[in-house]
């Protein structure tokens, strides 16, 4: 307790001394990021914020700080330590860093910080959030056009209203295509083991393939990885998430819901470089080019121009406001 | 009628693909604790193993070396076992869990300095992956009313190891109740001080039940990462080395129950995988969280009310010790 107390006093003393030198050097940023476990090459969600932030560092030529976390006690350290060092605007990557975030932010009020994917409401910090809803929606078109059964899966990592809303705008994107798409959805667990569980991700993959389902959504992390494996090895289709994944499994895969954590985290250092920054909370839609589906030379066999242009059309419209998907996160349930 | 049975036949089926590492990690423990040495690590070793398997098929992408691989990494970690609790007599439980918590930061370590894929392997191809063999005639006879479905859709059709797991069944059976090393196995389980009058090795003997423990583990992790799954994903074993463990006290620590009791977790899980999000007439759709709780409230019942008390080795969890 006692340390507590005095490692909180030592960061107070801290921010009071560096606080005003860094708003001095405001012009010239000191930008850091704290990875989420898995690393910054885990060719997902925390590769993205790395290519943004690495093409910050090209375009400006600013170098940044960065730590990988590797267990759970690690992320309120490292943010510490960076905010300690005088980095600003420090970038935490995935909502398990909030609570963390959220309690540093409070220790270095002049700190700027970025929270990617939840919300942590305070004055110094952005949060960046996306409309998976809308992503989801569009790959459930494309899900939905390319099946031959009528009947589209989705295998969801945790039971958390998050994965909810993948689900949920999945499943309004296959209905949009046609009323009579069948949408089976699983859960892999209500523990967060749910996202590294292929072999779980595997049966279930299974278990859906063998009642009609010839396309599954996966948006479940590790899981995942078995999900997209099974598709492969029975001849069915698979959907990415977060990052474009359709290099795994070309042929299989086809298409990645993408979730542009890249321009997020670019933005976010840029915006600070630029003086342009800006707290609160942020939502990365469609039109804000933060969601969309991956179209590439691995999966350009799969997509018929036919469905490319309904989905684009769709695309459009949800833009323009003519679609409107539903957020199952807005109403805790999926009733559209 | 014939939807409901061939979708009794998909979960059997499924029940064997699930049940197969748990097998083999019950005939694992089963060998060590009938020598009298707890152990808890069977979920380290097969996820040490796992990796190992998946490192060497990614790497030279042989699955026979990934196998042997994956074994000789299993044994290496038994006999690290067995080191700290027969030779210098430390606790069986600490070792064990000391072991798990090394394995499952280590594999994460390992993987993302050797592949910085977030601790994941690359996913292997199916030359290095043990797949699905179709058994002679499964085809000519699927078409033959009930034995031809049986045999075309839950016998055959599944890779090498889940053969071997049920293969192991009846080998761990005769091993330890048809041959002298069995006996001696169990006595030293029993009474290691009369194994020890005898004139026999305890210390030996219980190396030599750890060795087959590692061994066994090996084809465990091995069929994890790269016969059902074609990747290492961290933490893979999501507890079934814990699940194998309760299997065989289920199983009274005998090998034909302890593969029963793996076959029924194994048929829980794929019978809630399968009932997830199914109507259910009058109930409507079944909640995830009553479907996964399903198996552990079967455990608590069965062990209550039907199991009976569980007698463990005598000798087991005490290291031995020559003179006092």
């Amino acid at each position: 307790m006692l340390r507590k107390v005095t490692a909180a006093a030592a960061a107070l003393v801290v921010s009071t001394t560096l606080a005003p030198l860094s708003t001095v050097v405001a012009a010239e940023v000191n930008p850091a990021v704290v990875f989420d476990m898995g690393g910054k090459f885990d060719k997902s969600f925390n590769e993205g914020v790395f290519n943004g932030v690495e093409r910050f560092k090209k375009e400006t030529g600013v170098e940044y700080r960065e730590f990988e976390v590797t267990n759970e006690t690690q992320r309120e350290q490292a943010l510490r330590r960076m905010a300690q060092r005088g980095a600003n605007p420090v970038i935490g990557v995935g909502f398990a860093q909030a609570p963390a975030l959220e309690k540093v932010a409070k220790e270095f009020p002049k700190t700027r910080f970025a929270i990617i994917d939840a919300v942590v409401d305070l004055p110094n910090v952005r949060s960046i959030v996306f409309k998976e809803h809308e992503g989801s929606f569009l790959v459930g078109m494309i899900a939905a056009l390319k099946s031959e059964t009528g009947k589209v899966g989705f295998v969801g990592g945790m039971d958390i209203p998050l994965i909810r809303k993948f689900a949920c705008g999945y499943e309004q994107g296959a209905k949009y295509v046609s009323k009579d798409t069948e949408v089976v959805q699983n859960m892999t667990g209500t523990t967060p083991a749910a996202w590294n569980d292929p072999t779980r991700g595997s049966e279930l993959a299974k278990s859906q393939f063998d009642r009609g389902v010839d396309v599954i959504y996966a948006a479940a992390g590790g899981t995942g990885v078995g999900v997209y494996q099974t598709a492969e090895d029975s001849g069915k289709l698979a959907i990415g998430v977060d990052s474009n994944q359709n290099y795994l499994h070309p042929g299989t895969m086809l298409t990645s819901m993408l979730k542009r954590v890249d321009v997020a985290a670019y933005k976010a250092f840029k915006d600070a470089h630029d003086d342009n920054w800006t707290s609160g909370i942020q939502v990365l839609g469609l039109a804000q080019d933060g969601v969309g589906w991956a179209l590439d030379e691995y999966n350009k066999d799969l997509i018929t121009n036919e469905m490319r242009a309904k989905v684009d059309q769709a695309a459009a419209d949800i833009v323009a406001g003519v679609i409107d998907v539903h957020d199952y996160m807005a109403s805790d349930s999926c009733s559209y | 009628m014939a939807d409901l049975l061939l979708n009794l036949l998909l979960s059997f089926d499924a029940t064997l693909r699930v049940a197969t590492p748990l097998v083999f990690c019950a005939m694992a423990g089963l060998f060590s604790e009938r020598s009298g040495v707890i152990d808890i690590s069977l979920e380290g070793k097969m996820l040490a193993a796992a990796f190992a398997a998946a490192s060497m098929a990614a790497v030279s992408g042989s699955a026979w070396l990934a196998l042997g691989t994956g074994i000789l990494v299993s044994i290496c970690l038994a006999l690290l076992h067995g080191f700290a609790c027969i030779t210098h007599r430390g606790d069986q439980v600490v070792s064990g869990v000391a072991i798990n918590i090394l394995v499952s930061g280590l594999t994460v370590v390992l993987g993302i300095a050797w592949f910085a894929r977030g601790g994941q392997t690359p996913s292997v191809g199916p030359e290095a992956r043990f797949t699905p063999i179709t058994l002679p005639g499964a085809e000519a006879l699927a078409d033959v009313p009930v034995i031809g479905a049986l045999y075309s859709e839950l016998i055959s059709g599944h890779n090498l190891l889940v053969y071997v797991a049920f293969a192991m069944v009846p080998l761990t059976w005769w091993v330890v109740y048809r041959t002298r090393f069995g006996l001696r196995l169990r006595a030293v389980g029993e009474n290691p001080n009369a194994v020890d009058t005898a004139g026999i090795s305890v210390a030996r003997l219980r190396y030599t039940a750890v060795l087959c423990d590692g061994v066994l583990c090996g084809f465990a992790g091995t069929y994890l990462s790269i016969a059902q799954n074609a990747a290492f994903v961290r933490e893979m074993t999501a507890g079934q080395g814990y699940i194998a463990l309760a299997a065989l006290i289920f199983g009274k620590w005998r090998p034909v129950p302890a593969m029963l009791a793996c076959l029924m977790f194994g048929f829980l899980d794929a019978v809630a995988i399968r009932l997830q999000g199914v109507e259910v007439p009058v109930i409507g759709p079944i909640p995830v969280q009553l479907i996964q709780a399903l198996p552990y409230v079967l455990t608590v019942v069965l062990l209550a009310g039907f199991i009976g008390r569980a007698v463990a080795p005598k000798a087991i969890g005490t290291p031995y010790v020559k003179e006092r």
